[in-house]
């Protein structure tokens, strides 16, 4: 898809796009006073800890931070495996 | 009269916080108002040389404090201006010679008498900082459209919210229109959205500014140059007043760039 872009766009990644997309994530670090290794651990101990509740599809995992003005939202999408799959079988 | 103190500040150095504060204090002077700007960078002075006051220097800011001299004694007067003076910093002690409250108390002596007060902070985040904006009523914030000085920026707007000195104003200095337009620099929109705080100008890139520099003139002395006529609109921005900014920074879409080969395809 990017090489279709490009192919379409003839342009390579801009510098500026790079930079912002650079910048967003420094900023986030910086903010948080978490390095991106912290937030790794963050995230594979919060899905350990739901795990062990219930079970969890960890192929859909989608934890990520977003950013409204100045402030900080950590969004985690979990999605939950079926409680008893035997359950369903006839 | 009571002053408004308006502290410039970057975090990074090399910005243009020294720039900034002149031309500003420059362009608030030249609508009428009377300005004192005081430099803050104890140890490294340059707001003297921007102004292009440098030879009338006899006390300075840490004399003041120490009891050396009056205030009245450490406030040249620029001639160019009817009510433009300016405070220098000492060159040969550092940033502790001066502390936070002695900011607050020589600004507090200087309020009746004028209607903006603007101090140039020195680069960093330590005592240098503190001391510029401890006084401070608003807090303007330089930076470039550069990911080290934007960094830096969202470091020292974090610490002025601290202070509950927010929220900061943001000035994008040194903005290359067409490094933005072909997609090698950061536009103001990417920059605010970055830093999320509110924009008060957009200074463009011009050679000017280092001619004027050069001579002790600042470019807002006339409106004629895009970097001057920047300034002049910030000030009265600062003043109140509603100024559109200056539309520089459009970037190319695809639509654009599609219709511009097409351009340049019929020739």
């Amino acid at each position: 898809m990017a090489g279709l872009m490009e192919w379409l766009t003839g342009q390579k990644p801009k510098s500026a796009d790079q930079a912002k997309d650079r910048l967003k994530l420094v900023l986030i670090n910086d903010r948080t006073d978490l390095t991106p290794a912290e937030m790794d651990e963050l995230k594979n101990e919060l899905l350990a800890v739901i795990s062990k509740y219930i079970p969890i599809d960890p192929g859909g995992v989608h934890i990520a931070m977003s950013q409204e003005g100045r402030e900080h939202r950590l969004l985690a999408d979990i999605p939950l495996k079926p409680a008893k799959p035997a359950a369903r079988k006839r | 009269m009571a002053a408004t103190v308006i502290t410039v500040t970057s975090g990074k150095g090399g910005v243009g916080k020294t720039t900034t504060t002149a031309n500003l204090a420059v362009a608030l002077a030249s609508g009428g108002k009377k300005v004192v700007c005081i430099d803050g960078d104890i140890g490294l002075r340059n707001l003297d040389v921007v102004l292009g006051l440098e030879n009338r220097i006899v006390y300075d800011l840490v004399d003041v404090v120490e009891g050396r001299c009056r205030l009245r004694q450490a406030m040249i007067r620029d001639k160019r201006m009817p009510e433009l003076y300016l405070i220098p910093a000492a060159q040969t002690r550092d940033k502790n010679a001066v502390s936070p409250s002695d900011m607050v108390r020589v600004c507090d002596d200087l309020r009746q008498e004028f209607d903006w007060i603007l101090i140039d902070s020195p680069a960093g985040i330590e005592r240098g900082f503190r001391n510029a904006i401890a006084p401070a009523d608003v807090a303007v914030v330089v930076t470039n459209p550069e990911v080290s000085a934007v960094r830096d920026a969202d470091r020292i707007i974090g610490l002025i919210e601290a202070e509950e000195k927010g929220p900061a104003r943001l000035i994008i200095n040194r903005l290359n229109p067409a490094m933005v337009k072909r997609g090698d620099m950061l536009s103001s929109d990417d920059v605010l959205e970055l830093l999320a705080v509110e924009l008060i100008g957009i200074v463009p890139e011009d050679e000017n500014v280092v001619i004027s520099t050069n001579r002790g003139q600042p470019v807002a002395l006339d409106g004629k140059t895009r970097a001057g006529e920047a300034y002049q609109n910030i000030a009265r921005r600062l003043s109140g007043e509603k100024v559109p900014f200056l539309n520089l920074d459009e970037k190319e879409g695809f639509l654009q760039r599609i219709a511009r080969m097409m351009r340049a395809g019929g020739d």
